[in-house]
């Protein structure tokens, strides 16, 4: 009966996958549209296939053993006494070892060979992007064009690509999905991942740890151009007539908003990402924070000790 | 012996000893919760570890801590540690006049302890020096008055079994309780000379 | 006055609460009303609410846990409807404000209200009774945990009609729980629900480490326990060991919301990380809190039901102390995508698969249990082979996230959603059923209706299935968790599908709940006088259904690992004789400063929520007050006249010649 039962399920699940294998996007993860990616969706599919070595004899001699050993049967053979055999003990702590064996190595080639924070090897030279977390948007700042943008990012085809990571508020984790790893993003900590699209195309970005009522929609496109047409987009942005200065415009940026629309700004405070990181840091109340005069207002109500330690 | 097992006994041997695993259990039970205090007090060194350079711009332990004046907490501590050592001594004796004039003095002891800490952090928040001032001070304040609490508690502790030795004398129920505060006075000895060593000695250097 | 509290912090705006509210407040009503009618708050006040008797806690653990399964699983419904619709644009209809309280409040009382009193409870009914022992080591203690859990679930339902609950995720990561990102109360009643149940926790870990190494009866050495009792102990070790980090944490998370302080906020100092690293520290072992006593009752129940000895009982015994040592250094896949370095990040992925490792040889073993067996399929059977199936696809799905070369893709997606649904679905709550109806005729002396269990367990089963494998699916198109709506409508048919699952795990719940009442209502029929109805192998099964209050009259003797099969094995097998002489039998007494601090807790922490500091300090003299009550109470123990335990042993023997 069960058999049936999975047979129909798995039926079903093809029906209901239908739309997502049709509508193109394809599965951004086992479709990746960068070198990273691939290797991450290999390594995936490796472990799994390791794993099916032994998930499924596992899951074959339950049903199996469930079937001949059924109380009913008295023609199968029954030891109500056997609680040991050391033949079968070696095999059952073995199989599992060796195949966690060969996991493992897998695993500390994988960990130093898709570390997020190692530079990629190319021709191309690495171009930089930071990536700033706020409630609830994503500021992009391209420091070598002197540009920022917010929810909206460019990037040229082949391309290696230095994501710097932080926030300006709670922690976040910043990830393109078809690109392959994600980063944490903390506030007062610079956090990299190095990335490269080879596909041509807009794919979806987003924020993937939970931060708060605006969560959901803080997702950016991610545009992979050639060369030419990410110039060109440079010069849009750059014809901006809003500029991203320290702290006054970035104060004003990181009021909470939810579906924040792309925004270009065609200049940028020199070393906002560092200055921004450094805020926390001080030990002052320089950073822009809006919600900080919120936070000490209520701070005082609460805590009378913290007013007189202020000083 | 299979059927006889659940109808026939042996009740003599068990219920001679039931008094006496019952404090045993007592005193082992209580020995498992220092341990998991001990984990209590773990984490918080660590935390402090983590964070005893976060000043944010504000005072070092260095600038704040006086080293004479903690030592001479530490000294009061210890001796504490050795009159109750002397409490206990009197209670194997059997000598309840002796314990109670050493829970005294213990009491004083650790009331002297608590009274200058109390006075040291009066002072470091005055100073501005809060634990409101950066996650160092937060550390520093947390772990070190979270051992003064217990310390605190152990006061309440020794005040209780004072009266309770006065009203009842030395008999199974506070035989027991008297070893598991014994165990707890200690400990928290222990405890404040990792406390000295490494956040006030280590923090001074 | 009273703090931050108004009668604006009543949500009457939100109908869906309300009406919650009002339904909650009726059935209340009701049963206070039915209690009132057939005056039984006596009864209750004296059998129940004051006992120390370890079934009865383990009993009223359980049904703590039920009542809070369907207040999670209410959850769990609201969010699959919400992602079912919420697609491609649509908002749905619960707006992020309340959508985010509702995952939390979902994490936070399945794991802490269901899972924990399941576990806790399972093991106050059967440890005693597996090792011999009349109670635990510290008999009022373990009414005080009850309570204090109790008091953690009542401030947490609190929260669902006065003020909010937290918005912040289950593990309520700092920075966003910090005063600055949650200003409200929400996370405050986390903070206090957890810290107040969590203390009562560490005191069961205390007291039944305690209880299983100094009470085991005559002859039962560590190497002769039943298997339960080894998980429970190896639980209660993690606890120990576990339980008070989560202390510390929270006390930490408290004064920086409460004083200002800054161990985890962004600026001054603070370290968010070492936030996300303490709770794991935790978090991780909990884990093995909750699957270690359910792997012990898939072993129970196998052994049982195949009429044969357990396989590999030591292997079994050491995989279990493996798993409890390795559960403390696993905790960093939690979080490989912080950016710690390649070897840091390499050598806790690996230490995570070794886990896998002894996790596989108790499968194995299980399988070679059933391996010439005569296995009876009763519902227990079930719940275990469905276990072995779907535990084993979601360990394979565990070690997945712990390579973490794939973690960098999988991580906050919905594929960690799905795995471990699939380890506490298919784990705990598969074991924690079986061990329910496994354990049931101890308690109450009948046995579960049988056709009403089956069917849970295929609604389970399926409907597991059904809301979970479309999760892994959408984990590999870019779904992430937490989402109260998404852009892409292609995800819109599995989020149905995973509706629909958690629709037909509604009816395995509903199953449930009628097979409670069917079996109650047949319980006659169903009655088993010779308590042992499965023809089990361990001590628990030789006294009668319900025990006394004593369990055994006396003490029993043992010199092997399956003790009580052994003596049915003897030659002319076991017979339940009538002793000639009693004698007294040495209990502990009734306790009302259990229950009365437990109530006073409830006070204690709702006045801190609120910031109402006079009732704070009131309360906190309150505890402190009947605590010493309690200290200074001689009046603690009986014993329970021999001429009594002869009344209540001839009684039973009555019964049973009357049957035969």
């Amino acid at each position: 009966m069960r058999k049936r039962n999975s047979l129909k399920y798995l039926s079903v699940m093809t029906w209901l996958t239908a739309p997502l294998l049709l509508s193109g996007c394809g599965s951004a993860l086992m479709d990746p549209t960068g070198d990273i990616g691939q290797g991450l969706k290999s390594l995936i599919i490796t472990a799994f296939g390791l794993m099916l070595i032994v998930v499924i004899p596992v899951i074959v001699m339950t049903i199996l053993f469930a079937w001949k050993y059924r109380g009913t049967n008295l023609a199968a053979k029954y030891t109500p006494n056997w609680e040991h055999s050391n033949v079968i003990e070696v095999f059952v702590w073995a199989i599992p070892a060796v195949i966690i064996f060969f996991l493992a190595i897998l695993t500390w080639q994988t960990s130093h060979s898709y570390d997020p924070h190692k530079p990629i090897a190319s021709d191309e030279e690495t171009l930089t992007i930071d990536a700033i977390s706020l409630d609830w948007k994503w500021l992009f700042i391209y420091p070598e064009q002197g540009v920022a943008t917010v929810n909206e990012i460019a990037l040229p085809v082949d391309t290696p690509v230095h994501f710097r990571v932080t926030s300006g508020t709670v922690m976040n984790s910043f990830m393109i999905p078809t690109l392959g790893s994600q980063i944490y993003a903390m506030a007062g900590m610079n956090n990299d991942v190095y990335l490269e699209a080879n596909e041509i195309g807009t794919f979806t970005g987003r924020a993937t740890h939970y931060s708060g009522e605006g969560f959901s929609k803080m997702l950016f496109d991610t545009h992979v151009t050639s060369q030419e047409d990410f110039d060109a987009w440079i010069d849009q942005v750059g014809q901006s007539s809003e500029t991203m200065m320290f702290p006054e415009d970035y104060n004003e940026l990181a009021e909470e908003s939810i579906d924040n629309p792309v925004e270009y700004f065609s200049q940028v405070s020199p070393d906002l990402y560092e200055n921004l990181i450094r805020s926390f840091k001080s030990g002052q109340d320089s950073h822009g924070s809006v919600n900080h005069g919120e936070h000490n207002e209520s701070q005082e109500q609460s805590t009378p000790m913290s007013a007189q330690a202020a000083e | 012996m299979a059927t006889d097992t659940l109808s026939n006994h042996d009740a003599h041997a068990h219920d001679g000893h039931e008094h006496h695993d019952a404090s045993a259990m007592k005193v082992f039970g209580f020995w498992i919760y220092l341990m998991s205090d001990l984990v209590i007090f773990g984490t918080l060194f660590a935390t402090f570890g983590v964070l005893a350079t976060a000043t944010a711009g504000g005072p070092t332990g260095k600038e704040l801590f006086e080293l004479p004046f903690v030592l001479v907490e530490t000294f009061l501590l210890l001796i504490s540690s050795f009159t109750f050592g002397m409490a206990a001594l009197a209670q194997n004796a059997g000598d309840r006049g002796a314990v109670l004039k050493w829970l005294a003095v213990t009491f004083l002891l650790g009331f002297g302890f608590v009274a200058m800490e109390v006075y040291e952090f009066h002072h470091l928040i005055v100073e501005g020096a809060g634990p409101d001032r950066s996650a160092f001070l937060s550390a520093f304040f947390t772990l070190v008055g979270t051992h003064g609490l217990h310390v605190t508690f152990g006061l309440i502790w020794i005040a209780i079994m004072f009266i309770q030795i006065s009203k009842r004398g030395l008999d199974s129920v506070t035989k027991p309780r008297m070893l598991c505060l014994s165990l707890f006075w200690h400990f928290l000895d222990i405890v404040w000379i990792c406390v000295f060593s490494f956040v006030y000695l280590f923090g001074a250097m | 006055m009273f703090g931050k509290l108004s009668l604006d912090s009543i949500p009457y705006h939100e109908p869906i609460i309300m009406v919650t509210a009002a339904v909650i407040g009726i059935v209340g009503a009701l049963v206070v009303g039915l209690v009132t009618y057939y005056r039984k708050w006596g009864y209750l006040w004296r059998e129940w609410i004051t006992s120390i008797d370890h079934k009865k806690l383990g009993i009223m653990y359980f049904l703590v846990a039920l009542v809070m399964m369907v207040r999670g699983f209410a959850d769990a419904i609201m969010m699959r409807t919400q992602q079912a619709i919420a697609a491609g644009g649509a908002e749905g209809y619960l707006p992020p404000h309340h959508y985010d309280q509702i995952f939390t409040a979902h994490g936070v009382i399945m794991i802490f209200f269901v899972a924990m009193p399941m576990v806790i409870g399972l093991m106050n009914l059967v440890v005693p009774l597996q090792i011999g022992a009349r109670d635990v080591a510290f008999p009022f203690m373990n009414n005080l945990s009850f309570w204090l859990t109790a008091a953690g679930v009542v401030l947490v339902n609190i929260s669902l009609v006065v003020g909010e609950f937290a918005k912040t995720g289950w593990l309520a990561y700092a920075p966003l729980s910090e005063l600055q990102y949650s200003p409200d109360v929400g996370v405050d009643y986390w903070i206090w629900a957890l810290q107040i149940s969590g203390i009562g926790t560490t005191l069961t870990g205390i007291n039944f480490f305690v209880t299983i190494m100094k009470m085991r009866t005559k002859g039962m050495t560590l190497f002769r326990m039943p298997i339960f009792t080894w998980t429970a102990l190896c639980a209660n070790v993690l606890i120990i060991l576990a339980f008070p980090v989560l202390t510390v944490t929270i006390a930490l998370l408290t004064l920086d919301r409460y004083l200002g302080m800054n161990f985890f906020t962004n600026d001054m100092g603070g370290s968010q990380m070492m936030y996300v690293n303490l709770i794991w520290i935790w978090g991780h072992p909990e884990v093995y809190i909750l699957i270690l006593p359910a792997f012990g009752v898939f072993s129970e129940v196998i052994a049982t039901f195949t009429k044969k000895r357990l396989f590999g009982y030591k292997t079994m015994v050491w995989a279990t102390a493996a798993i409890t040592v390795l559960s403390f250094i696993v905790w960093l896949h939690h979080f490989f995508t912080m950016g710690a370095g390649a070897n840091v990040n390499a050598f806790f992925g690996i230490m995570t698969m070794i886990i896998a490792v002894p996790t596989g040889v108790k499968i194995f073993n299980w399988l070679f249990t059933m391996y010439r067996g005569r296995i009876q399929f009763t519902s227990p059977v079930l719940w275990t082979i469905g276990f072995i199936i779907t535990f084993t696809l979601g360990g394979m799905t565990g070690v997945m996230l712990a390579v973490p070369g794939a973690n960098f893709v999988l991580h906050n997606s919905l594929f960690v959603i799905a795995h471990f649904h699939n380890v506490i679905i298919g784990g705990v709550v598969f074991g924690m059923l079986a061990g329910l109806t496994y354990w049931f005729p101890k308690a109450f002396g009948f046995t579960l209706n049988e056709k009403w269990g089956k069917r849970s367990f295929w609604c389970w089963l399926v409907g597991f299935y059904l809301a979970f494998m479309p999760l892994y699916a959408l984990s590999f198109f870019g779904a992430m968790r937490r989402m109260q709506s998404y852009e892409q409508a292609e995800w819109q048919p599995l989020m149905i599908v995973a509706w629909v699952g958690a629709v037909i795990i509604a009816l395995g719940i509903a199953c449930l709940v009628i097979q409670l009442v069917v079996s109650v209502r047949d319980r006659e029929k169903n009655r088993d006088l010779t308590g042992d109805p499965w023809d089990a192998r361990t001590l628990e099964w030789a006294t009668s259904s319900p025990p006394p209050k004593y369990n055994f009259a006396f003490l029993p003797a043992v010199d092997s690992i399956d003790s009580f099969w052994e003596m049915k094995q003897q030659p002319g097998g076991f017979k339940r004789e009538l002793a000639t002489k009693f004698e007294d039998i040495h209990m502990p007494k009734n306790t009302t400063e259990g229950p009365i601090i437990g109530v006073i807790s409830i006070v204690f922490g709702f006045a801190l929520i609120w910031h109402i500091w006079w009732l704070v300090g009131v309360s906190a003299i309150g505890i402190f007050a009947t605590y010493m009550f309690r200290i200074f109470n001689d009046d603690i123990d009986y014993h329970v006249h021999a001429d009594e335990v002869e009344r209540t042993e001839r009684e039973y023997h009555k019964r049973l010649e009357m049957q035969a």
